[in-house]
């Protein structure tokens, strides 16, 4: 046993109302720059539809994440090393800008300047790639939002395997729920498998996954190793750039960006320890219906005293235990099993988890075929079908999702029981396999869902980093040559220009 | 003069050529490890960048692995391994001939697509349009040696090459002498080779010097770092 701590992450469904705050915070602090427009870490988007980029779900054509050999090891889908290297010159599993969209911005100076006319003045497109008009925009990263375009076009959504998908083209039958989606920060991340520079790694404190920028040679190869599409390739700088999980902040005990700002307060952070010796084996199950269990499988108990003993030995600091045994992640995931990861098959052991949502009764249910359990409907009779949900959250086994449901469910039935009539409904919990103080837990996380229960994350210890006396004085962040901005304005070796910085009384 | 151009150009730019070569790929790795990437375009338009690029590529890197063997290795190599010289050159013809056309299909469907296609023209700086540019006619002057070739099959002339580049590795004085007589295409394919080496390290060739072969040999499929501090 090797013992390993993650920020690990929660979104619940259940209360995600689609605002896209956290794509929009996130997107002015990480990527509103040159070569990056088109590149969300962070997205919103609106199931059933094939998202962004379009079909990102097909791994038949995408080829990402791990596929399990016949002797039963993993490999990256698109090839062993060799087969990866093959791909170097042009990568045929690399997806084209078009696939995201063309990024676009308005000529809004046109509003101000144009000449007297019968009609208003408009701001029409123009492409920032290349400067030139664009006579129609064809993509955008939101473009099915509340199931826009036709049934046909989003009705390709992988996640209808399995599912008698035509009756939901029809109005009454219809369903929808949101997405958001960020990087997973993978126990067992392809992206980092297919780097042939070997730029990209885990962070072994905290398990976040980053691209060091300047390792990175710009191959392109994690772009495509990635089944979610989380990594982006910046044009302009050639290299690969990813949700960095807002490692400066995480680092000092607070929440990334999407995490802090979002509205619904759906998103919760905590820290999960978990065996790293038996990564590989959770990876390499052999029926992809067990991947969720095996994951579970390798997840420690933060109260278990010898895996407190061995993460001491593993150099895990106290502070790090003491937040795993109040890790949100934890309750959620393991003590009452109402999240899971995205898409296990694809054999990365993602770390952002998901609670289903729960979904209005059906329209044959409302009409009087309804099942009905202690006053509680069936969650098969809800309108998201099971197996949809299934298919995005554990690869396909309904089981699972329908017991989370009906744990959710139950923790509505029992709290209105209390507050309404001021019963305390044991028989609820019970059916469940619950107990009425984990109920009222939940409730307390779930649904109050108070900043502190939400985000319970330990600082980093940098002092074990680096020599901190070195550090005073420093810089920060910077592209390039630390602060040096070079003296002259051309750049000898092609990187990019370096903006200046112009005090007020140079600017006049 | 012409002896002193001669001169200049084959006995002195070559040590120029490869001292900015060497000095200038170190400082640039060390100073500017951000701007050191393949840049590849294909994100922007796949169109012609598959059959282009792995054309342009194999060519060239057969080329690049034929002249550093032909002109490197001493000929006694090769008289000791019972290869005459009129067979080596008939091998570098064809290889090299074969390479070349494979190379030049390669950069030719690469340049248009680097200076038509609007998204691709538009992230290019100009060093990325000069070297393809520079490659292009490099490669086309290399396959216009080759009628000259033909034309006396001895391997003569190719042994006055290699004696001049291993003259320059070995820092022999009268290397430049020994091409004096070389066709004019020839000593304009030298000359264009040399400014290419010149180049290297202010373009987006300095990728060749980053080629992942490591990668194969890298334990198991995943990397993690540590910040601890070794101890």
């Amino acid at each position: 046993m090797k013992v390993r701590a993650q920020i690990g992450k929660v979104l619940n469904l259940d209360k995600c109302i689609g605002c896209h705050t956290c794509s929009v915070t996130c997107k002015n602090v990480w990527t509103s720059r040159e070569g990056m427009e088109y590149a969300w870490f962070n997205n919103v988007e609106t199931k059933p539809g094939i998202g962004y980029p379009k079909d990102w779900e097909n791994q038949e054509r995408w080829n990402g994440g791990w596929v399990c050999t016949p002797s039963g090891s993993i490999r990256p889908k698109m090839g062993g090393k060799w087969r990866l290297l093959a791909k170097i010159f042009a990568n045929p599993d690399l997806p084209e800008i078009d696939d995201y969209y063309e990024p676009f911005t308005f000529d809004y100076g046109h509003l101000q300047s144009a000449g007297e006319s019968k009609a208003f003045p408009t701001a029409r497109p123009r492409s920032l790639i290349s400067g030139q008009r664009m006579e129609k925009i064809e993509g955008g990263p939101n473009w099915e939002e509340i199931l826009g375009g036709e049934f046909s076009k989003r009705s390709q959504d992988y996640n209808f395997e399995g599912v008698q998908k035509e009756i939901y083209g029809q109005f009454e039958n219809t369903f929808m729920m949101y997405l958001p989606r960020l990087c997973e920060h993978c126990l067992n991340p392809t992206c980092v498998a297919a780097c042939p520079s070997g730029s990209i790694y885990k962070r072994e404190e905290d398990g976040i996954v980053l691209i060091d920028q300047e390792k990175c040679r710009g191959w392109r190869m994690c772009v495509s190793g990635c089944p979610y599409k989380k990594i982006y390739f910046n044009w302009k700088t050639g290299k690969s750039e990813k949700c960095i999980f807002c490692y400066p902040r995480i680092e000092a005990g607070q929440p990334t960006v999407c995490s802090e700002t979002c509205v619904g307060r759906i998103r919760y952070l905590g820290v999960m320890l978990y065996d790293a010796d038996r990564i590989e084996e959770a990876a390499s199950a052999e029926h992809v219906e067990d991947l969720y269990q095996a994951q579970l499988d390798i997840f420690l108990d933060p109260n278990d005293p010898a895996v407190i003993a061995q993460a001491r030995k593993d150099g895990v600091p106290e502070a790090w235990l003491e937040a795993a045994r109040h890790s949100p992640v934890w309750k959620m995931a393991m003590e009452w099993k109402v999240a899971f990861p995205l898409h296990p098959e694809y054999r990365t052991l993602p770390m952002v988890w998901y609670v289903p949502p729960l979904s209005p009764i059906n329209a044959a249910a409302s009409a009087g075929k309804i099942s009905a359990r202690n006053g509680m409907p069936d969650v098969r009779s809800l309108r998201i079908p099971v197996k949809y949900l299934a298919n995005l959250l554990t690869a396909g086994k309904e089981a699972p999702v329908v017991d989370a449901l009906e744990r959710m469910l139950a923790m509505r039935g029992y709290m209105r029981a209390k507050t309404v009539e001021g019963v305390v409904a044991e028989e609820i919990a019970r059916e469940v396999g619950l107990t009425p103080a984990q109920i009222e837990e939940m409730y307390h996380v779930m649904a109050i869902a108070n900043y502190e229960d939400r985000f319970v994350i330990p600082t980093g210890h940098r002092e074990d980093a680096e020599d901190m006396y070195d550090e005073r004085g420093g810089c920060g962040f910077s592209f390039g040559n630390g602060c040096s901005g070079g003296t002259s304005d051309a750049n000898l070796f092609g990187a990019p220009a370096r903006k200046k910085l112009q005090t007020p009384s140079e600017v006049f | 003069m012409a002896d002193f151009i001669h001169h200049l150009l084959f006995g002195i730019y070559p040590y120029i050529a490869l001292a900015v070569l060497a000095v200038g790929s170190v400082i640039r790795y060390d100073r500017e490890p951000y701007s050191w990437r393949a840049g590849s375009s294909q994100l922007l338009r796949r169109k012609k960048l598959i059959v282009g690029s792995v054309l342009f590529h194999l060519g060239v890197l057969m080329i690049f692995a034929g002249h550093l063997v032909g002109l490197l290795t001493p000929i006694a190599v090769f008289d000791a391994l019972g290869v005459s010289h009129g067979a080596k050159q008939l091998l570098a013809i064809v290889a090299g001939g074969f390479a070349g056309v494979l190379g030049i299909t390669g950069a030719t469907l690469l340049i248009h697509r680097r200076f038509f296609d609007p998204r691709v023209r538009a992230a290019s700086s100009f060093a990325d349009n000069m070297i393809i540019l520079l490659l292009w006619a490099q490669l086309a002057l290399g396959l216009g040696t080759i009628p000259l070739s033909l034309q006396h099959l001895d391997g003569r002339e190719m042994v006055k090459f290699m004696t001049w580049a291993q003259g320059i590795f070995t820092f022999r004085s009268g290397a430049a002498d020994q091409i004096r007589d070389a066709a004019l295409v020839f000593k304009l394919h030298l000359f264009m080779g040399l400014t290419i080496l010149l180049l290297f390290p202010f373009t987006r060739l300095v990728h060749m010097l980053s080629a992942p072969v490591r990668y194969v040999w890298r334990p198991g499929y995943q990397v993690v770092r540590s910040r601890k501090m070794a101890r």
